[in-house]
């Protein structure tokens, strides 16, 4: 007999990276409901789209650099859908697929593949679409537009976000509730708080990420907000701080990407913190209107130093041994 | 959940598998195979010869400094002095002796009808002259420890976790013989005299935690606290945080937080010690696992093989593709069934699935591993750099604390062989530093 001689331990768990990524997927779909309901059909198939765009993109890729098939591992597929939550329904499909290259090939691929990349490929992939199309990718459908998905672009009246108004500033003229529903105009996936409660919550649930980012990203951005009202209620302001421009796509589902994201406990707080103030910095005296997508960016840029900075306190390293 | 310590991960148990009957004394081997090391230290020296007719519990071989003697688990005649397979992979020298089935027993070892008379000093030298070591697997030299640990501790732990999955050793012997455990305890600590003295438990164990309620001492000396099951709660430093809040400064003893912990089977051994004159020649084995024909706890001499052992509980399934010594987290998986089962053998364990290996194990950065590790390591900066060869980050991100408990590799979705490379890390850093 044949006895197999292996290094310890001898038993795993069962977790599968594409297990995680399947759960994310999951957890994306409520968001994705909502964009489809409130936008029509043609955000269903721009995300199609952009999923395939990946999808080929990460095969032809890995193929063409004599790697092995990654598709399995759901990551581009997750990438993919992602992408197509941060752009507006209207935009033409040709938009959606160049994001969809760029992601993968650039931001993910060449320097080395999941895992690897320090940017968060959808969102560096949002950030170059705005620089080089801003036309399309500020022009958003309002809620009920019911877009055609046979027209390959769409030309829109466009609607005025909520962030819009708060630039001014503002309370928008939609309901707190509207907000908190999603009927509103914006991109896809971050118009529905509810949706992305719901997915966020089921993440947590199922341990995929953890609470630390978010409650640090949205707790920042909360507490900033609410200490620098530019409404007549600050807790309004607050309400639709939090609602609108992302924020919740962002600190639930953007700030928690694995490979671009600390891994310890402190250096995690500390991210979402940075994430927070750097997104209501950039919404009060930045360029645009939004500050979710480059606070993210400049964060993941953070995420590997910010580990070393807090890494966790060494066992047995306390003031005489802990001893009461 | 309660958590006690940072980490940890709550792997299937399958006790019930070899849990429930009283164990069972295997037939006696028609040989016996003593390695001189079956301990953490220096190995011994054989003291007989081939040739010499040996008595049941007759020392065999000792040695100086920490070190355990060894003692013949049967009587008969020595036939061989030479080195054989050992079941840490490597050839080390052995006594083998040939058992004449007449257990002719060795009287050196006198038995005691009280503890209450004996020193500090006379209970540490009954325990080294038994060849006590830790028999949870660890195999440190308990009068080693227990005299670094004098006058220095106000907390004796009698650990009776056993954390590993699968293994019921310990249950079985809490169950059968608790006051074996009980009174060792109270031999440990009358010569160590500790404040508190805790036997702890995990609470997967229900039937050993009453039975073991009613063997207390009645005067409350000694406490029995359940604990929260998780994995490696039985590692001792995590142990001792658990029971104790305290954590164990890197490279220090137990001691230096004011903490001696034994494991049960130890404090059992104690009282078979001193109370019947006994050494260490058997052992309360677990034959276990997916592949064991009928999974069981079995009384052993030390020295018979891993396939007679195996074979007293019915052998085991042609499906089975590994065989453990110890438990599926922390055991090593043998190659050879002719390596004997040693002092700190607490289970052979036959898996018909061996863990799956990725072709392409990638890191995506999930941290779980950090959020496993009970030692606050990041397993991923570790292997990364490992991987790198860089030994200089390896040592500012402490490998050397790694106690290779396995939660990371268990938990990783990305299946790196974690544990496998921190020890080759390890061995680098030993020869950098050495050089």
């Amino acid at each position: 007999m044949n006895l197999l001689v292996t290094s310890s331990p001898h038993i795993h768990s069962g977790a599968r990276t594409s297990r995680l990524m399947g759960d994310v997927l999951l957890a994306l779909l409520p968001a994705l409901f909502a964009g489809v309901w409130f936008f029509g059909l043609r955000a269903l198939v721009l995300t199609g789209v952009t999923v395939l765009s990946c999808l080929l993109s990460e095969w032809l890729f890995r193929m063409l650099t004599r790697q092995s098939n990654t598709l399995p591992d759901l990551s581009a597929a997750v990438t993919g859908v992602l992408l197509a939550m941060t752009l507006p329904a209207s935009v033409p499909y040709w938009l959606g697929a160049v994001g969809g290259v760029f992601a993968i090939v650039v931001v993910k691929g060449l320097i080395g593949g999941l895992g690897q990349n320090i940017f968060n490929p959808a969102l560096a992939a949002r950030a170059l679409l705005v620089l080089l199309w801003p036309s399309w990718m500020v022009r958003y459908a309002p809620a009920g537009a019911a877009l055609d998905p046979m027209s390959m672009s769409v030309d829109i009246v466009s609607a005025a976000t909520p962030l819009h108004h708060m630039v001014m500033p503002a309370l928008p003229t939609e309901s707190l509730l509207d907000v908190f529903l999603g009927n509103m105009g914006g991109c896809i996936g971050e118009v529905s708080a509810l949706a992305l409660l719901l997915g966020g919550g089921y993440l947590m649930l199922r341990r995929v990420i953890s609470w630390r980012i978010p409650a640090a990203y949205l707790g920042s951005v909360a507490l900033l907000t609410l200490m620098f009202s530019k409404g007549q209620d600050p807790v309004q302001w607050m309400l639709y701080s939090l609602m609108c421009g992302g924020v919740l796509l962002g600190a639930l589902f953007m700030a928690t990407d694995y490979a671009t994201s600390p891994v310890t406990p402190g250096a995690q707080l500390l991210y979402g913190v940075g994430c927070g103030v750097l997104t209501v910095l950039l919404r009060y005296y930045g360029l645009f209107p939004e500050g979710v997508t480059y606070a993210i960016l400049l964060m993941n840029a953070c995420a590997w130093s910010l580990d070393r900075l807090a890494p966790p306190k060494r066992f047995g390293a306390v003031k005489g041994g802990g001893v009461q | 959940m309660r958590k006690l310590f940072w980490g940890g991960i709550h792997p299937e148990g399958h006790k019930d598998l070899s849990r429930g009957a009283a164990p069972v004394p295997a037939p006696l081997p028609a040989q016996v195979v003593l390695p001189m090391l079956q301990h953490i230290g220096a190995a011994c020296t054989p003291v007989v010869k081939v040739g010499d007719q040996v008595r049941l519990g007759q020392k065999i071989g000792d040695g100086e400094g920490v070190c355990a003697p060894i003692h013949a688990s049967v009587s008969g005649k020595v036939v061989a002095v030479e080195p054989r397979p050992h079941p840490n992979g490597q050839d080390v020298l052995s006594v083998v002796i040939e058992n004449d089935y007449m257990d002719t027993p060795d009287d050196t070892l006198k038995p005691h009808l009280t503890h209450k008379d004996l020193s500090a000093e006379e209970i540490l030298r009954v325990i080294r002259d038994a060849g006590i070591v830790g028999m949870g697997g660890a195999t440190f030299p308990t009068d080693v420890k227990a005299f670094s640990a004098l006058g220095q501790v106000d907390y004796v732990i009698i650990n009776a976790c056993e954390c590993e999955p699968y293994i019921t050793a310990d249950d079985t012997l809490l169950c059968t013989y608790p006051e074996q455990v009980t009174r060792g305890t109270e031999i440990l600590l009358h010569a160590l005299t500790p404040r508190h003295t805790v036997i702890a438990v995990e609470d997967n164990k229900q039937e050993a935690i009453r039975i073991l309620g009613e063997a207390l001492p009645k005067e409350g000396s000694i406490e029995l606290r359940v604990l929260p099951t998780r994995y490696p709660q039985g590692a001792e430093k995590q142990l001792i945080q658990a029971v104790t809040g305290r954590q164990v400064p890197p490279g220090k003893l137990p001691a230096a937080v004011g903490c001696a912990v034994f494991n049960a089977a130890t404090a059992a051994a104690v009282y078979q010690a001193v109370y019947e004159g006994k050494p260490v020649t058997r052992r309360i084995v677990t034959v276990t696992g997916d592949g064991a024909a009928a999974p069981k706890n079995l009384i052993v001499r030390i020295g018979a093989t891993f396939q007679q052992t195996l074979e007293a509980a019915g052998g085991m399934s042609e499906e089975t593709q590994k065989v453990l010594s110890g438990g599926p987290m922390m055991g090593v998986a043998q190659k050879n069934l002719s390596v004997p089962v040693l002092k700190g053998t607490n289970a052979i364990l036959c898996l018909k699935g061996a863990a799956p290996q990725s072709q392409t194990p990638t890191c995506i950065r999930c941290a779980k591993c950090v959020s496993v590790c009970p030692m606050h390591l990041q397993p991923l900066y570790l292997y990364r750099f490992a991987q790198a060869g860089n030994l200089r980050e390896l040592e500012r991100l402490h490998l050397t604390d790694c106690i290779e408990c396995g939660s990371c590799a268990y938990s990783c979705p990305g299946q790196l062989p974690l544990v496998e490379r921190f020890r080759r890390g390890k061995q680098q850093l030993k020869e950098a530093n050495r050089a």
